[in-house]
């Protein structure tokens, strides 16, 4: 048997301990902060200059121009910074999805038209490398979302640090629906009319006897005490039935929007609409319903060749204009680190700045109903708070500091580790490669 | 009559002479971001027969000039994208590893919105590109996005130097190994196709040129059979076109350095190239250039281990890099783009607007005449708001050849040219994204890049 080198092996043994570590970012910690010196964006309650915020036991303990700095504290000076409240993403697929194109990474699509009891936060995969790109960016929440299907899941607000879902899980929880979209779709779409309209009324037909069967197995859950056969999709929508839970309803072509605010209204559904690509045509029929919106990419074409090339930009700010309630989301994965851009393009057409960064602070926050613990820079919340060099919105702006429940993250991801490794790569350039050497 | 009726049809639809439109102009008063020459405020600039005269303070123009006042507002070189698949009605020729003999130049389509909204987004000059369903794909072609005009042949970026699309990793060994059965399948496949296609231009080329010393010593010399696919590697070898070439890893990129080393080839760019990073110092020592997307990842297996700080890591090892589209949602705001390049490793604004003018033109052999405002350089020019590395910049209006192309303020909202008749009210579309790569194998697939 041939005879190791014990010093080979411990060097090699040292090297996979450090080539390990280099897959994960630094930890978080966990402590009493005083980010000192700073200019506060509240969101809620207006700007202050030369503030304090305290951050203890994961919340916001005291905000102000006149806060003493506790003796446990350590102290963070925000001189020429800005505090803001983390950015909330209100529609991703963060957590669900490490690799696009490798379906066995992707958890957010189950086998079936009708799978509301799918869980979100059962998939989420905490580790995803995914994960630190996103919050070096800003935002610590998001909402990770089933898709495909007429009931594809239970999507599921999350905090972007942790190790487990439930330590990530934010608060909010609701049934994703696809409202059927009919009528002719894409430029590749070569149904006959008599084909598009009967494919029309077969997805609406098809709606309405689901919800029909819900109905019947609500009545019969009434009747027997909660004793009704097992049936754990028909049994998940009950609740959605009985206006107890929140539906996110994906629709976005101007008449399927009317047939789902017709529909949400007949069925008295507590519903939140998604997507919302052609709200501008129908904003004030949406107003008038009260129903908020989840709306983007912002950054996105317009859906007909015939709209204005700007439409995909301007539809959120026209929305909010004729008194809708909107948000802001990425619909991405692997990008969500872009809403701040979103945001801005939002405020370059139209909607206020102040009005764009409240579409992805505060606005998702009251929407979900959690906005007693995120959304805006307040003493009791949840310190989700993010330090920057100035307006998130424009690229230029550096984060300076971030945390999370209160956890100070490292403002570190495998694409930083990467920049750090190869800006200045060595060895450089070897012998052998010298063009006429080879 | 019917005769006349053709005839003036045809002429409409050709140009006279050859000519491209051209137009005069004074833009004044601008704060004029040249690129090469630093930033002039309050600057006028002076346009002549689709040309830049003069740039200067209070400029005289003759009497009737058309006036543009910029005053406050942003002056920059039309944008320039190194990649997209915009204005041609054809992506990929899936059908063999190697089809050096198609053009993409052959399917122009005028009618193209995409070419539009691309204008909207200050893009005046685009690299309308093969697909990468194959090693080495069709050759590509640099556009004008003059849209208006009904001439394909009048979007033809007039003496750009051809070039072609090479492609390695997934999207050829999916397409070719795996989809039908042929080589490559895996990455030493990829080379050795190329390797061939190489070893088969320079016998052709051997061929043709012994051909031509004996056709002067015996008039009845036989030609050998015209290939075009070895001709044009032949174009290749002799440095007549420059490589373009989709990758992604690190590896694949050093592979096609050292095959092309080996064959004394020295003009390439690479697309995405989204691992260029880590092997920048070889880039750069041999001279390859690198044309990438500002934040694109993870949207297949070899694009996961990339970086948003690749463009950065790139300029700063000295390899002359652009920011690309790709697509044609993303080619509307590609200053947006290039302005990620200042959170993602700080370069200057110069270097970030580099990325998106005067570096893409040097890809492809425009820097001549594109890239820059500059005396002499062509008109082509944008004009935004604001500073266009800002969110908040709106892009107001494009010139082309001194002939405005875009104008916010004036534009129509449906700028389409080709309207369906059939077609009541415009269909909705949705998001679906049809400037992709993989375009034109979606039967086999359904993926993006």
């Amino acid at each position: 048997m041939k005879k190791y080198n014990p010093i080979l092996i411990l060097l090699i043994f040292v090297q996979s301990i450090f080539v390990l570590q280099a897959q994960q970012v630094a930890k978080s910690t966990f402590g009493v902060f005083a980010l000192t010196n700073a200019t506060v964006e509240t969101v809620t309650k207006g700007r202050l200059e030369n503030a304090t915020v305290i951050i203890r036991n994961g919340k916001i303990e005291a905000v102000g121009t006149n806060v003493t700095i506790p003796a446990d504290a350590q102290v963070i000076d925000c001189k020429g910074l800005t505090v803001y409240p983390g950015m909330v993403d209100s529609g991703t697929h963060l957590g669900l999805q490490e690799i696009e194109s490798i379906s066995v990474t992707q958890d957010y699509d189950e086998m079936g038209e009708l799978t509301p009891e799918m869980q979100a936060l059962t998939a989420i995969n905490p580790n995803s490398v995914l994960i630190p790109v996103t919050r070096v960016s800003g935002v610590t929440s998001v909402i990770a979302s089933p898709s495909g299907g007429l009931f594809p899941g239970t999507a599921a607000l999350i905090n972007l640090e942790g190790y487990t879902p439930e330590q990530m899980y934010a608060g909010f929880k609701a049934i994703v629906m696809n409202f059927p979209s009919t009528g002719r779709r894409g430029r590749y779409d070569r149904r006959t009319d008599e084909d598009v309209k009967k494919d029309s009324d077969k997805a609406i037909k098809k709606l309405n006897e689901t919800w029909d069967r819900v109905k019947t197995y609500a009545a019969i859950d009434s009747s027997t005490n909660g004793k009704a056969d097992y049936n754990p999709q028909l049994a998940a929508l009950v609740p959605v039935y009985r206006g107890k839970a929140t539906a996110m309803i994906e629709v976005n072509k101007e008449s399927d929007i009317l047939t789902a605010l017709k529909w949400i209204k007949e069925n008295k559904i507590k519903a939140i609409l998604t997507g919302v690509d052609e709200g501008w045509r129908v904003a004030d029929s949406i107003a008038l319903s009260g129903i908020p919106v989840i709306t983007g990419p912002v950054i996105s074409q317009p859906t007909r060749e015939s709209d204005r090339y700007d439409q995909g930009y301007k539809n959120a700010g026209l929305m909010h204009k004729a008194g809708v309630k909107v948000a802001i989301r990425t619909a991405d994965a692997e990008n969500v680190r872009n809403l701040p851009f979103n945001a801005g393009f939002a405020a370059a057409y139209g909607m206020s700045k102040e009005d764009a960064l409240k579409a992805v602070t505060i606005v998702p926050a009251e929407i979900f109903g959690v906005a007693d613990k995120i959304g805006s820079i307040e003493v009791g919340k949840d310190a989700n708070i993010f330090v920057s060099t100035g307006d998130p919105f424009e690229p230029a702006t550096q984060i300076k500091q971030l945390f999370i429940n209160g956890w100070h993250v490292p403002l570190e991801s495998r694409q930083t580790l990467l920049y750090e490794e190869f800006l200045k790569r060595s060895p450089g350039v070897t012998k052998e490669q010298v063009p006429g050497k080879s | 009559m019917r005769n006349i009726i053709f005839l003036s049809l045809l002429f409409s639809f050709s140009l006279v002479g050859g000519q491209v439109p051209t137009g005069d102009m004074i833009i004044r008063k601008g704060t004029v971001l040249t690129i090469t020459k630093g930033t002039l405020t309050e600057t006028d600039i002076l346009v002549q027969k689709g040309k830049i005269t003069a740039i200067g303070k209070v400029l005289k123009a003759p009497a009737g000039t058309k006036e543009i006042d910029a005053t406050g507002l942003f002056v920059m070189p039309g944008i320039i994208d190194a990649h997209s698949h915009i204005g041609i009605d054809a992506v990929n020729e899936a059908t063999n590893p190697i089809t050096s003999e198609v053009k993409v130049g052959d399917a122009i389509d005028p009618f193209d919105l995409s070419i539009y909204r691309a204008l909207a987004g200050g893009v005046t000059t685009s690299h309308a590109m093969h697909g990468s369903a194959n090693v080495i794909g069709g050759q590509c072609q640099t556009i004008k996005h003059r849209y208006g005009l009904m001439d394909p042949s009048a979007f033809i970026f007039k003496d750009a130097p051809r070039t072609i699309k090479f492609a390695l990793g997934e999207n050829p060994i999916r397409v070719h190994g795996e989809g039908r059965g042929v080589q490559p399948r895996t990455r030493m496949g990829v080379e050795r196709v190329i390797r061939n296609a190489f070893a088969e231009g320079q016998v052709y080329r051997d061929k043709m040129k012994a051909y031509e010393l004996e056709k002067v010593k015996n008039p009845n010399a036989v030609p050998p059979v015209y290939n075009e696919r070895y001709q044009t590697m032949a174009d290749i070898l002799d440095g007549k076109i420059i490589i373009q070439c989709h990758s992604y890893r690190a590896d694949e990129i050093l592979m096609l350095l050292n095959v092309l080393r080996d064959f004394g080839v020295k003009k390439i760019t690479f697309q995405h190239a989204n691992e260029g990073f880590k092997v920048a110092p070889e880039l750069a020592t041999f001279g390859a250039m690198a044309s990438v997307f500002s934040d694109w990842w993870a949207y297949k297996f070899e694009v996961y281990y990339s970086t948003a700080y690749n463009a950065t890591i790139l300029t700063r090892n000295g390899v002359v890099t652009s920011i690309n589209s790709d697509s044609g949602e993303m080619i509307r705001h590609l200053y947006y783009e290039c302005a990620k390049t200042q959170r993602y490793g700080g370069l200057s604004d110069d270097e970030a607007l580099s990325l998106i003018t005067i570096n893409p033109a040097r890809q492809l052999g425009i820097d001549d005449k594109v890239g820059s405002i500059e005396i002499g350089k062509d008109a082509d020019i944008a004009i935004f708001s604001g500073n266009p590395l800002s969110v908040y910049a709106v892009p107001l209006m494009t010139i082309v050849d001194g002939i405005i192309r875009f104008d916010k303020e004036n534009d129509p909202s449906d700028m389409r040219i080709y309207i369906d008749p059939e077609e009541a009210t415009p269909a909705y579309y949705g998001r679906e994204e049809v400037d992709e790569c993989m375009r034109g194998t979606d039967q086999m697939f359904n993926n993006r890049h």
